[in-house]
This record gives structure tokens, sequence and C-alpha cells, in this order.
């Protein structure tokens, strides 16, 4: 599959602050009874995002002052727990185009970077000044360069962290692997013939 | 210098280094179920795709069915478009499913090994974080996300770069009373969530070894909890007495070759590691999660710590906690009364969990006024436990005995908490909403432990309880 390269997102950012947000925080799993992706915007964070009865609880992500935010900003950890792509899908179909936390969790930092949704780290302490830059300021600009593995905010400038894999893969467009693996089927089918699978018979 | 087990698995499946320095993977056996795969499979009719190996592919149906009534259409419409798609899809591609008329249903990682499938030195992924069970068996076990489960369905490989191995040993005697679960709880409790981010897990030492079958695949279901993605043990004689003779473990002649290649991928005693913890057994006691994320779990006779006793990253998620589960630092769970119990799951919902709580619930009654539910793990679970009648012990005690499924696991069928209630259960999860209400409170422990909450209406020392048992 050829994909443009992704070097460099920029765009407003919104704070979702707290550490260890899993992805039955992002989506709850009773927003997941489809067979499709689509529409899975609409349910990021839903049960923070309202009361059982339906009101607003003026989370950040419905907060004006941040509306068109294409950055998303969260503390460690971020995206434990299920393994559902559900989670970066929804992030991604929000209109997000780059989550700048203190860490992931593994099987969700590979999710999104499938779906060309980079995943920067970046230590505490930048987070917290990033944090309070675009709280005070929501209009800030924030790059994310994924060469230079630097992010840039209004006065701030430091560095992050990104799998080299994951920065090989957005920089090349091969962030979907699909193509090199099929490219490699005639020696998949070698090896194939070389591991027992379980069978019946 | 001597490999690792997962090194040595690792090596053996390489089908070679991707252009952006990942490694192509050879995915032994995958297994697929109705929430990740449908639009998996979406994607392999969009790009004009086949199933490479629909052999190496096993359905079945778990986490949308009602464990109540199993009438088709079900109740719930876009539970029964799941099913029916999943039906299709493994129908259109030849893939085996189990299907809840084949009498083999279940929950994907208790179905795997009870069929024979799970086995040791072999890849295993499946759309679903809890894959990790798999590594109980020897095998290197991944959750994997559904653009992998295309991955995967299409080519039999996936894109993944190598773990770190640590190496988590565990001595000593288990008090009574002391379970896998608690082993498990108390390794995250101590690691944290995100500590094994990176890593895979072996679980290993004479604790370890000690363990049944099952009680390891309680142990390596949760690493994903720990944050490693993997987690395994050694395969030995255990191992191989329980595979021998099930519907897809190798017969005859094989079985011995089978055996001789299983014994070759355990870790040589010169492994080298990237980490080593060490456990006392002896040190660890009933535990109990009292917050948000299952890393945050106590002894049951420990108080809930304070935000300020904690290491300072643990305190802005701590104080979250206590306000969402409306406790107190300084409390103990203990006396803290339930409304439901939940016995089932991924982590606990096998025969020897079933017979185990069974001999502390017989002539017992579930307290007035606690809605306590039982779901076998899967349809041969259910069976076994009518046959040595487990059922009619829960049933007399007044546990609801339920088809099997995920159940009230993760809140999407129709098995849910109702407003902030709180629940006993032997799942896995306690996130906020985890149990399908919004402000719905879980405290995660071990299965003996719930059905000491059931009977005495409150979280409770099943030591002291069945202390006369």
């Amino acid at each position: 599959m050829s994909l443009s390269p992704i070097a460099q997102v920029t765009g407003r950012g919104v704070v979702v602050a707290g550490d260890d947000i899993d992805t039955d925080r992002i989506i709850p799993a009773r927003y997941m009874r489809c067979i499709t992706f689509d529409g899975l915007g609409e349910y990021l964070f839903r049960d923070v995002r309202q009361t059982p009865e339906g009101k607003g609880t003026n989370h950040p992500i419905d907060d004006p002052k941040y509306k068109g935010a294409t950055i998303l900003i969260s503390g460690m950890n971020f995206g434990c727990g299920s393994s559902r792509e559900h989670a970066p899908q929804a992030i991604a179909r929000a209109g997000f185009k780059a989550v700048i936390a203190g860490g992931f969790a593994e099987i969700f930092f590979g999710n999104s970077t499938t779906l060309g949704l980079p995943c920067a780290t970046a230590t505490r302490k930048d987070l917290t000044a990033l944090m309070s830059l675009i709280q005070k300021d929501p209009a800030t600009l924030v790059n994310f360069d994924v060469k230079k593995l630097q992010v840039t905010a209004g006065p701030l400038s430091f560095p992050v962290t990104l799998k080299a894999s994951a920065q090989q893969g957005l920089l090349s467009g091969r962030y979907d692997a699909i193509a090199d693996l099929l490219a490699n089927l005639p020696k998949v089918k070698e090896l194939a013939e070389r591991i027992p699978s379980a069978t019946t018979s | 210098m001597g490999k690792t087990l997962f090194q040595k698995v690792w090596d053996r499946h390489s089908v070679g280094i991707l252009p952006d320095g990942s490694t192509q993977l050879f995915v032994g056996t995958h297994l697929i179920h109705e929430v990740t795969s449908p639009q998996a499979f979406g994607m392999l009719r969009d790009l004009g795709l086949k199933v490479a190996f629909p052999s190496r592919t096993f359905a079945t149906v778990d986490h949308i069915v009602p464990t109540d009534q199993r009438t088709e259409p079900f109740s719930d419409s876009l539970a029964d478009a799941m099913i029916k798609e999943l039906r299709k899809n493994c129908s259109d591609f030849g893939v085996t499913f189990f299907d809840i008329p084949s009498g083999k249903q279940g929950i994907v990682h208790i179905v795997g090994p009870e069929q024979g499938i799970t086995q040791p030195g072999t890849t295993i992924a499946c759309g679903d974080s809890h894959t990790s069970t798999h590594g109980a068996f020897g095998a290197v076990a991944f959750g994997i996300g559904t653009s992998q489960v295309r991955d995967v369905l299409a080519t039999q490989t996936m894109a993944l770069s190598p773990l770190k191995v640590r190496k988590i040993e565990v001595r000593g005697k288990l008090g009574p009373g002391v379970y896998a679960k608690d082993i498990i709880l108390h390794i995250i409790r101590t690691l944290g969530v995100n500590g094994g981010t990176g890593y895979a897990y072996e679980y290993c030492g004479p604790t370890i070894e000690g363990l049944s079958i099952e009680e390891r695949m309680t142990i390596c279901n949760m690493s994903i909890e720990g944050g490693a993605r993997a987690g395994y043990v050694n395969p030995d004689v255990k191992t191989f007495a329980y595979l021998k003779g099930r519907p897809y473990s190798p017969k005859g002649k094989e079985w011995d070759v089978a055996v001789a290649e299983w014994k070759k991928v355990i870790s040589d005693a010169d492994a080298v590691y990237d980490d080593v913890k060490v456990f006392e057994a002896s040190e660890i006691r009933p535990t109990v999660t009292w917050g948000i994320n299952p890393g945050q779990g106590i002894f049951i006779d420990e108080a809930i710590p304070s935000p300020e006793q904690l290491p300072e990253a643990d305190r802005a998620s701590a104080k979250e906690a206590l306000e969402f589960m409306k406790f107190k630092a300084g409390e103990k769970l203990a006396g803290q009364k339930i409304q439901v119990a939940f016995f089932g799951s991924c982590t606990n919902a096998r025969i020897s969990d079933f017979l185990e709580a069974s001999k502390f619930l017989k002539g017992r009654k579930v307290a007035p006024g606690i809605r306590a539910i039982a779901v076998p793990g899967s349809q041969g679970v259910s069976k076994i436990c009518a046959e040595m009648g487990i059922d009619k012990i829960f049933r007399e005690a007044g546990f609801d005995w339920r088809e099997a499924g995920c159940s009230m696991c993760l809140g999407m069928n129709p098995d849910q908490l109702v407003g902030d209630e709180i629940c006993a259960s032997s799942s896995n999860r306690n996130f906020k909403g985890r149990q399908g209400s919004p402000t719905g409170r879980t405290l995660l422990m071990s299965p003996v432990m719930v059905v000491a909450a059931a009977v005495t209406g409150q979280v409770s020392d099943a030591r002291l309880v069945f202390a006369k048992t």
C-alpha cells in the first residue's frame, strides 16, 4: 500500500490529563458492537464526556477553547489495557493526527502507528510544561517533527522519543506493513512447511 | 551463551527483517473472535486478498454472546449482526468456527488450550490483549490490533519488534487460601501497570513449577495488566500431560516427536535475561484491588494507602481512584459491602477455579440481596462442571449459573453493573466503566475470595470465612 510519508504534524493541542488512561476509557466496550470502524470518533472518551443521564461534563474534548485541536496530549502509560484498535481508530476518526504523552502501552502504540497516528513520548517535565502552555493558550500551534524527534510549541522546544521502526515507517510511508508482508509470501510459505500446525488428524 | 524460550521461539518464527527494521514474524496459530475480526475481514475483501493459511486460524464467539439465553436472533440486534458476520466470514474464508451449537464455544483463551490448539514452542496471536494466557504452555502469545489481524489472515505473519525478557522467579510455598490470582496481582502491584512495557515476562521458580497448568494460565493471562505484552512459563511434564489426548494435540508417533521438540524450546540454564525479579510466595496474602487499575491492590488485611504514602508518580492516579471508588485512605476493604459477585472471565473461569470454590461454597448461601453470577469459560468447562455436580453447588447457593462467555468482565453483553454497584470480581480489569456502568466499581480478587464476598455480602478474608471448612 503506498502511503504518504508523515514527517511533520502541526496543529492545536487538547490536554486530556491523567495517567494510565486505558482503552476502555478511550472507547467503552458498549460502543464496539459494530462490524466496521465507521462513526467511532463520536464515542471517543464517551463515558467521561457525558454523565449516565447524558449531560455534558465539560470534558476537554468538548471544551470550545480546544475546538479544532488535532494533537492529543495526555499522561503516562496512555492506551493501557485492551488491544482494541477501536481506541486509536476513535482518536483518528475524531480528527486527531498525533498523540503526545508520557508513555504508551505497547499494543496501543503499534495499533496507532499502523494507522499513521504517531505517538511521541515526552518526559514528565516537558509534558507538564506543554500541558500548562496549552491550557493557558489553546491557540498555540504544536509541531511534532518526526524526523528530528522534536516537539515545538510557542516558546517550548523539547526532544521526544519514538520507537525506531515506527519513526522509519512513518518517514518512509511504510507504517502499514501489509505490502511489505505480502511481498515475502513465498518465503513465508517455505517457513510454514517447517512450523507444525494444530490439527485433529 | 544460552537463549531464553522467547528468543528460541522468536528466531524459529522469524521470516526476516522488514524495511522499517522490525521483524516479520510467522504466527503458528491465529485465534479470532467476533469483536476485533469483522473489520479485518472487511479490509481483506477491500484489498481482494484471501486467508493465506485458513487451517491455522480458529474462531469462536465470546464477548457479545448473552449468557442467560441463547435463542437467536439475540435481543441486541448489534450483537446478533456480529455473530452472523463471523459465521459468514468463517464460511467464506474456510476458517474453523467453534460456534454455539458446536458444544465447543467459549472464551477464546479457554477454548484454545481446551482443544489442544495452544501448544508449546509456537507463536500465537489473537485480537485480544489477554492472548498472553497461552504463554502458560510455553507458547509466545501476543494480543494484536485489528490491522494486525488482517496481516495475519492475509500472510500468517505480522511486523513486530523483539521484546526484552524479564525473569520473574517466585520461590517458596503459598499459604493456605492464597492462589495464582494473588501471585499475579501482587506482581503487578509491585512492578507497576507499565513496569512490563517492552518486556515478555518469563514466570519461573519452584512456586510457578508447583502450579497446575490452569493456575499458570491465570498468571500469564494478566501479564498485560502489568504492561507486558507476553508472559510465559517453560513447558514441563504437566504441560505435556495436560495436552495429551486433546482434539488438536499431536497423535501417535507425532506426539513423541512433538514432545521432543517442545523440550528443546525451554530456556537454557545459562540464558541471559534483560532483568530478573524475585518474589517470595510466603509473603503473598489474598489480594484485592481498591482502585481503577489492576496495580492498585492491597492484601486483605492492609489498609487502603493514602496517595501521600505512594511514590510521587502514582499519587494523581491514586487520588482519582479514591474519588471514583468512594473509598477513603486508611479504610480496610474487608467489611466493604458489595452488591454483585461475578465469577468468570478468561482469568478465572476454568474447571479448577469452579472446583476449588465449590468446596467452600457447598452448603452455604449467597447473602440476601447480592446478585451473584457464575459463568463457565467454555461449554467444555460447563459440561464437566455439570458432570461433577459443581453447577448444582453454585445454583443451590444462589448463584445464577450461566452459559459460556466473557459476560460481566467487560460490559459488552447484557451482563453489566448498574449505577455505582460494587462488584467482587474474578476478572482482570477494574478500569472505570469496565463492567458496563460508567460509575460501576470493580474489586478484583481470586475466585475463592469472590465466593467469600458473595456469602457474606461484603469483602471478606476467605481464610477466616471458610476457616472451619
